[in-house]
């Protein structure tokens, strides 16, 4: 229990933002009315996209430094959740984007950073594939993923703050929008956002038990 | 080393300061070897590369090539859009055919040597700046050929090659180091291309943009924040490049 009260809270912060996010009052704005709810889904799989990330970057450069296989492992595993929550993200900005702008994809300047960032953790995977020593493999991976690192925070934070876009509270400032911060949907959103992250570092270390096991068998 | 406290009175130079002298001196020679180790890895360079000159030769004809057909599909660019879309098509790929051409094409007893002979920062150093005049010279001859044929319509002429210089010297050190990270993956060019092309955009998309500014010839303050971030985006990549590169060196 000591070791997975955090799982347990994830559930229940879970479980209170399915529920009180259809529920509860949502205000009312133009063009995006009930579908601002999805904001508990879609905002939230970007934050767990980017705790990953961040997590496969620190790891990455732990690995770097020490050489220890476990490093690598990690960081290895957060990246490939945190592109499964970035996959997640985009579905739902797609669904979003089909009901308020009327289209499943438009050019809009965050959502071709998103893809980029998708694209460049694809690629990072297939370098992972590419090379079978797993030492060559661990320190080559960490390079990589420092540099998609650098290029993701430049996507997705400086180049929609430069430029105007059809998010909502975008032309100069793209981190939270004015309307939300200050009614009761922010009762529901940082719960949610923090239910989030702990699943998604849930999935994680799950998957870094499976290849440690992996790992066993194969040595 | 004795201690601030006990400091003697006899005007002799004292231990701590012959050692600051001597660490000082040391971190000069450092600079020293280096700068020489850069200075013979680029002469090497450039003479394997004139040995050999058909890659070199290979390369222009790629450009030129390319240009040719550009023009004989279009015949006349008028559109802003197409002509700068084309044109960094064209120098995109150039860069990626010449930083991979440094990388993938050392087998593994040639770099074994050169582990035993320099510095990795030397090595990444002086491959870096040799791909950066390369890309130069690259970029303008595709400049020249390609106003030659396909028109120029470029209004701020001075922007426009500023971008293609800060492009090329941008798109070129990234290359090289997604290059070196490719050659480690069984030196395989379809790595090399999935590697590069995400990673590159964010340099591609701010010269796009710049250089579409510059065709339609706004003037310089209105680009200052693009021209801030390319770089900026420069000099992140190369001092990511050469901090990182002694990782990949030790196989």
């Amino acid at each position: 229990m000591k070791k997975n009260w955090w799982k347990i809270l994830c559930v229940l912060l879970l479980v209170y933002t399915l529920v009180a996010g259809f529920l509860t009052e949502v205000p009312r704005l133009p063009i995006l009315h009930e579908t601002i709810r999805n904001q508990y889904f879609h905002v939230c799989m970007w934050f767990s996209m980017m705790i990953l990330f961040t997590v496969s970057l620190v790891y990455s450069i732990k690995h770097l430094a020490g050489n220890k296989l476990m490093h690598d492992t990690i960081a290895a595993e957060a990246a490939n959740t945190g592109i499964f929550f970035g996959i997640l993200g985009l579905l739902t900005g797609s669904l979003w984007a089909k009901y308020t702008w009327g289209a499943w994809w438009t050019n809009d300047v965050k959502l071709n950073g998103a893809a980029i960032t998708m694209l460049t953790y694809f690629a990072y995977l297939v370098l992972r594939n590419a090379i079978p020593d797993e030492k060559k493999r661990g320190k080559v991976a960490a390079v990589y993923n420092i540099f998609s690192y650098v290029m993701m925070l430049v996507f997705i934070l400086i180049y929609p703050r430069m430029s105007d876009s059809l998010h909502p509270g975008n032309g100069g400032n793209p981190a939270f929008s004015k309307y939300d911060l200050d009614n009761t949907m922010r009762l529901v959103f940082y719960p949610a956002v923090i239910g989030w992250s702990l699943l998604g570092v849930w999935i994680m270390t799950i998957q870094i038990r499976i290849q440690q096991i992996k790992n066993h068998i194969d040595l | 080393m004795k201690s601030a406290k006990s400091k003697q009175n006899t005007g002799l130079p004292t231990f701590g300061y012959i050692w600051r002298i001597r660490n000082s001196y040391l971190r000069y020679q450092s600079q020293v070897n280096m700068y020489k180790e850069v200075k013979y890895l680029i002469q090497k360079e450039i003479l394997l590369e004139w040995r050999q000159r058909y890659a070199l030769g290979g390369m222009i004809l790629y450009v030129i090539t390319t240009v040719f057909v550009c023009y004989l599909s279009f015949k006349n660019v008028i559109e802003t859009n197409a002509w700068n879309a084309l044109f960094w098509i064209i120098v995109l790929f150039a860069a990626v055919n010449a930083s991979a051409k440094s990388f993938l094409q050392e087998n593994k007893g040639r770099l074994l040597y050169y582990y035993t002979i320099c510095s990795p920062q030397a090595f990444i150093l002086s491959k870096i700046i040799y791909n950066v005049a390369l890309m130069l010279t690259l970029s303008l001859i595709c400049f020249a050929f390609y106003s030659l044929f396909m028109g120029n319509i470029v209004d701020n002429m001075l922007l426009f090659l500023a971008v293609v210089v800060l492009g090329s010297v941008g798109l070129s050190t990234l290359l090289t180091m997604i290059s070196a990270i490719a050659s480690k993956a069984n030196n395989n060019f379809t790595v090399m291309a999935i590697l590069a092309f995400p990673i590159i955009m964010p340099i591609l998309i701010t010269i796009i943009r710049l250089s579409q500014n510059a065709i339609t010839g706004t003037d310089f303050s209105f680009n200052l924040k693009y021209f801030l971030v390319l770089f900026s985006l420069d000099v992140i990549v190369g001092i990511l490049s050469y901090l990182l590169f002694p990782y990949l060196w030790k196989d």
